[in-house]
This record gives C-alpha cells, sequence and structure tokens, in this order.
C-alpha cells in the first residue's frame, strides 16, 4: 500500500484527537504538529508499522518573526518518503518536549539547537552546550545576537555593521 | 534464577560465591578518568574524549567537540548564496567536491536552475576523483593508527596524483570553490581527461597492493576484527550513514536510492560489510567498505570519461545567474552522499541575496555520536581504531 502525505496526516489526527495542518506546496511533504502533541506524534510516526519513520535526518531551528520553529526531518525506507515534522515554540525561554528517547539519532541534534538558539528541550537526559563552550553567553543564531567583546579576557573578534572591529587590548582589570 | 538454583560445584557455597564477587566488584571500584585529545594524533583533529576507564578497560567515553566551531552557519546569513560555496569547502576538508556538489545542487533545486548534460557529467566525474582522494586519506591514516607507516606514505603518494590534476582544473589542490550555481568555476583544460585517463591503470593495481600490504595483513586484522561492533539496527538509531552504514550490511546509498546529477545512469553496486573476518559491522568491515568502494568510483570515472570524450565543448558557466538579487522564495532539505556519508543542507530562501538559514547536517557530526553506545567495554588501544574506522573529519562535526 502506498501512502500519500494526506493519509499520513489524516491517520495522526485520529491518532491523536486534533486536527494537524499540512503545508501544501511544499517540495518535502511538512506537517505542523503542536508542541504538546510532538511526542506522541514522534512515537506514531516511528512505531507505526505502516509508516515505520525510523531515521531521523536532521533537526533544525529557524527564528521566525514573534517565535521560533524546529523543523524534525525523518525518512522512512518503507515508503521511500521523507517527512518534515514543524513545532513551533514562542517567549524568551522557549521549551518543546524532548524526542531523544524515541529517536537517539535526536540526542546531539536537540543539544545543537539549545546552543545555538536557547530553545529547551524538555526531558533531555544531557542537557548542555555542543558547540559553544559551556559557559558562552547568548545564542548566536538569534538574529538579534549581540557576540561579546571579550571571553575569559581573549578578545573576540567581532563582525559589526561596517567592516571589521577588532579589539586589540585587553580590558583592564 | 539465583545461585541457589544451580548445581555448584563440590566445595563452593553461595556464601563463598558471594565473597568472590565482593571482591571482583571491589577490584572494579576504582575508575580513572583520562582526557584523550583535543591534540591527540589518533583523533584526527581536534577532538577531546573524556575516558572513565577501569584498568585498560573502558566504562564510559564522552566526546566533547567544538574546539574547531567556526559558526558556519551564523557567516552563511551573511553571503550571497554563491558566496556560501567557498565555505563549504572547509566542511569536510578532505572531500571539498562533494561538499560543493551538495550545497550547490540543493540551491539549484531550490531556484529551478537546470544545467547542461555535460556540466553534470564533470561534476559526478570530480565528486568521484575527490570520493577516491578522501578515502586514500582515511584508509591511510587509519593503518597508521594501527601502526602500520608504510601503507600511508603508499598512498598519499596516490593521492598526491590527484591532488594536481585538481590543481590543474581549478587552481586549488585542498579547497576547490570548483562546482558554483548553475555551472563550473573552469572548463576542463586541455588535454585534462587524457591525464584522468592515464591516472586509472596507474591507481587500479594499488588497490591489489595495498590488500595485500595492509588490508589481509595478520596483525592488521587481529586489531580490528570483532572490535567496535556497530549493528545496523544502532546505526540507523543513531544516524549513522555512509560507509559506516553500509559496514554494518546496510546497501543504503543515496546514489542508488535517490539518485541525483545523473546518478541512475552510471553503473556502480553498493559494497557492504559481510563479516569477513569477525561480526559483521566491526571495524574492519567499515574499512573494507571504504578500499571496496574506491575501485566502485573508479568505475564511475571511467564512464564519465568515456562520455565526457565524446561530448561537444559547451558554456559551462550558460546557467549561472547574472544576479542572486532576487529569487524565489522556499525552504528545501536536500541530501548527497558525500564521502562520510550523508550530507544534508536545510536552506530557506526568504527572497533575498543571502540565505535566511542554512543548516548543515554533517555524516561526521552523527557518525560520531554512536560513540558512547560502542565504547564501553572497549580496550583504551582499541578505541584509537574505533575513531578511525568512523572516519571523522573535525571540521565538518563542529563546523
Amino acid at each position: 500500500m502506498t501512502f500519500t502525505i494526506e493519509d499520513i496526516t489524516a491517520r495522526l489526527s485520529a491518532h491523536l484527537e486534533c486536527a494537524l495542518s499540512l503545508e501544501p506546496n511544499s517540495p518535502v511533504p511538512l506537517i505542523i504538529v503542536p508542541p504538546e502533541q510532538l511526542r506522541a506524534a514522534a512515537n506514531r510516526l516511528r512505531y507505526d508499522h505502516d509508516l515505520w519513520f525510523e531515521h531521523l535526518n536532521c533537526i533544525t531551528g529557524v527564528e521566525r518573526a514573534g517565535g521560533y520553529e524546529i523543523v524534525i526531518t525523518l525518512f522512512s525506507t518503507k515508503l521511500s518518503m521523507m517527512l518534515n515534522i514543524k513545532v513551533k515554540a514562542t517567549g524568551e525561554e522557549p521549551t518543546i518536549p524532548s524526542i531523544t528517547d524515541i529517536f537517539p539519532a535526536a540526542d546531539w541534534h536537540e543539544r545543537e539547537v539549545f546552543d545555538m538558539f536557547g530553545i529547551r528541550f524538555d526531558g533531555h537526559y544531557d542537557h548542555r552546550r555542543i558547540l559553544c563552550a559551556d559557559d558562552w553567553e547568548g545564542y548566536p543564531l538569534r538574529k538579534n545576537y549581540q557576540p561579546p567583546l571579550f571571553f575569559h579576557d581573549i578578545p573576540v573578534t567581532v563582525n559589526v555593521p561596517g567592516g571589521h572591529q577588532i579589539p586589540v587590548t585587553r580590558v583592564p582589570k | 534464577m539465583s545461585i541457589k538454583d544451580i548445581d555448584l560445584p563440590v566445595g563452593l557455597t553461595p556464601e563463598k560465591w558471594y565473597e568472590a564477587v565482593d571482591a571482583i566488584e571491589s577490584v572494579h571500584g576504582e575508575k580513572m578518568v583520562l582526557q584523550m585529545g583535543p591534540q591527540h594524533p589518533a583523533t584526527h583533529g581536534v577532538l577531546r574524549l573524556e575516558l572513565e576507564t577501569d584498568g585498560e578497560l573502558i566504562v564510559k567515553a564522552t566526546p566533547h567537540i567544538g574546539y574547531l566551531h567556526r559558526c558556519f552557519e551564523k557567516v552563511c546569513e551573511n553571503m550571497t548564496w554563491p558566496q556560501v560555496v567557498p565555505y563549504t569547502d572547509r566542511l569536510d576538508y578532505c572531500a571539498s567536491m562533494n561538499n560543493n556538489f551538495g550545497y550547490v545542487l540543493g540551491a539549484e533545486k531550490l531556484f529551478n536552475i537546470e544545467v547542461s548534460e555535460r556540466v553534470q557529467t564533470i561534476r559526478v566525474l570530480v565528486a568521484e576523483m575527490n570520493r577516491v582522494a578522501s578515502h586514500l586519506v582515511a584508509v591511510g591514516t587509519y593503518g597508521l593508527d594501527i601502526g602500520a607507516w608504510t601503507p600511508f606514505l603508499f598512498l598519499f603518494q596516490a593521492r598526491e596524483h590527484l591532488l594536481d590534476l585538481f590543481d590543474e582544473l581549478c587552481g586549488g589542490r585542498l579547497l576547490y570553490n570548483y562546482i558554483w550555481i548553475g555551472g563550473l568555476s573552469h572548463d576542463l583544460p586541455d588535454g585534462w581527461l587524457k591525464k584522468v585517463r592515464e591516472f586509472i591503470p596507474y591507481f587500479a593495481p594499488k588497490i591489489p597492493e595495498l590488500n595485500s600490504l595492509l588490508s589481509y595483513n595478520k596483525i592488521f586484522i587481529e586489531r580490528l576484527a570483532n572490535v567496535g561492533v556497530i549493528p545496523a539496527d544502532l546505526a540507523i538509531r543513531y544516524g549513522v550513514t555512509g560507509p559506516n552504514l553500509r559496514g554494518a550490511g546496510v546497501a543504503w546509498d543515496l546514489r542508488k536510492a535517490e539518485p541525483y546529477s545523473g546518478y541512475e545512469t552510471y553503473e556502480f553496486d553498493i559494497p557492504v560489510g559481510k563479516g569477513e573476518v569477525g561480526t559483521v559491522g566491526d571495524c574492519f568491515d567499515r574499512y573494507m567498505v571504504r578500499v571496496n568502494e574506491m575501485v566502485q568510483s573508479i568505475r564511475i570515472i571511467e564512464q564519465a570519461l568515456d562520455r565526457l570524450e565524446k561530448m561537444e565543448k559547451d558554456d559551462v558557466q550558460a546557467a549561472i545567474p547574472k544576479t542572486f538579487a532576487k529569487v524565489p522564495v522556499g525552504e528545501l532539505y536536500f541530501r548527497t552522499e558525500a564521502t562520510k556519508g550523508e550530507l544534508g543542507f536545510y536552506m530557506i530562501s526568504d527572497g533575498k541575496q543571502k540565505p535566511y538559514r542554512l543548516k548543515c547536517r554533517a555524516p561526521s557530526f552523527c557518525s560520531l555520536s554512536v560513540m558512547k553506545e560502542v565504547s564501553p567495554g572497549l580496550l583504551i588501544a582499541d578505541m584509537v581504531a574505533l575513531i578511525g574506522s568512523l572516519d571523522v573529519v573535525l571540521g565538518e562535526v563542529d563546523r
């Protein structure tokens, strides 16, 4: 049996008992899932024997006006189909549930999204920064991010409007 | 079932048994934390592993990455679409062509750009040549990690020929910036195809030589067989792709599964791990998949050469857009089979000159995340064998 994205959405909606929206013109099928339903949806997509989305390829954070989007890219070899799930998170400390126990591959991807956007993953067992230093301040991929001038007294090269500004002196103690 | 249900040998009582177990556990009680890296030669870059050891056994290994973080994704948001191409070179610096290729194909799909058949064929040719060069590094340095000096020098000699060919093609030996959105930076120089043709008979006997020199060497096999086994289901759960997944016996190759740039018209096989000397998915299988993949890449190179020699010269920059000031709006996840596995780009265009968001899904990043599952129970010396067999490039892990 072949599944279309409409079938998958209908099956998920019936399972979760809520209406899911679908972005029609996306090159990769895309379903928008509310954050509180994410874990149930991920579980269903992973373990439903007809769907069997066993590959988690990528988790991408995106900043949009008034909030954040997290795009989870899944792939099913059974259907040879790629599926994007989009979850929206808002607020100064946006939080969405972690899916690390369902997809172990999500572990490092979630840590990276936290590192870059400051989005918290509720229930992640090792919630730390991954690429930046543990005591780095701010979340670099936010659009309003201001890089620090100094990090542990070491000058940081900053890219500011109008060219490169390279601090050459150390902060006086 | 408890100890009381078992028929114990004469003289051994359950009490004595528990005493013995307690004695063993007290020996295992002391653990030591050992920092491996970030300047360890076997970590192939700046990777730090925090090893919790019990004697010579590893109890827990935590990889710490980020020492080579260069804010790739942030930099890309401040670059125009074509300006991103040189930055992709620096992701996996052993296989720059494949990185260019992945990014450019994604951008072309996003902007609906079609390139000529000749450009497609040249791209396949250079990408496969770079795959051979990258696997030569992987295999050569792996021998070096295990303690074999000669194969390393012997393979780098062959790689040097490839780098010279790339040098003549585009002026770069390691970072090429060759594949552009809509075309290529240079057309093929005169007589270049002939030189590539000459490379094939030079390189073909190197593989059997390598096999007799390194692959089937008794010491090498003893070091790799049954070490660091990654079974297929574990690999899939952790998103491991490329030669590491194929080493686990899964015939999954994006060049076959989701062909791009005309790969469906080439004849080649997917080498998989068969557990030749040990278990399926051990270090030796992952190593051997790379060796066999070089043979398949040479097959593709030969076919691409046959086609290119027959084709008329055309303008390789014909499809490059005049301006990127206004581009179609959209978002897309596009993936290709790079040398280390699935290289994916999630790109979002808001119609402006610069990418709104560009996320790179690096294969080595995912390969490294499986380490915490595989390493417990390994010897410290086998840790080196495991890292080498995963073939991680830290430029790609840290971005």
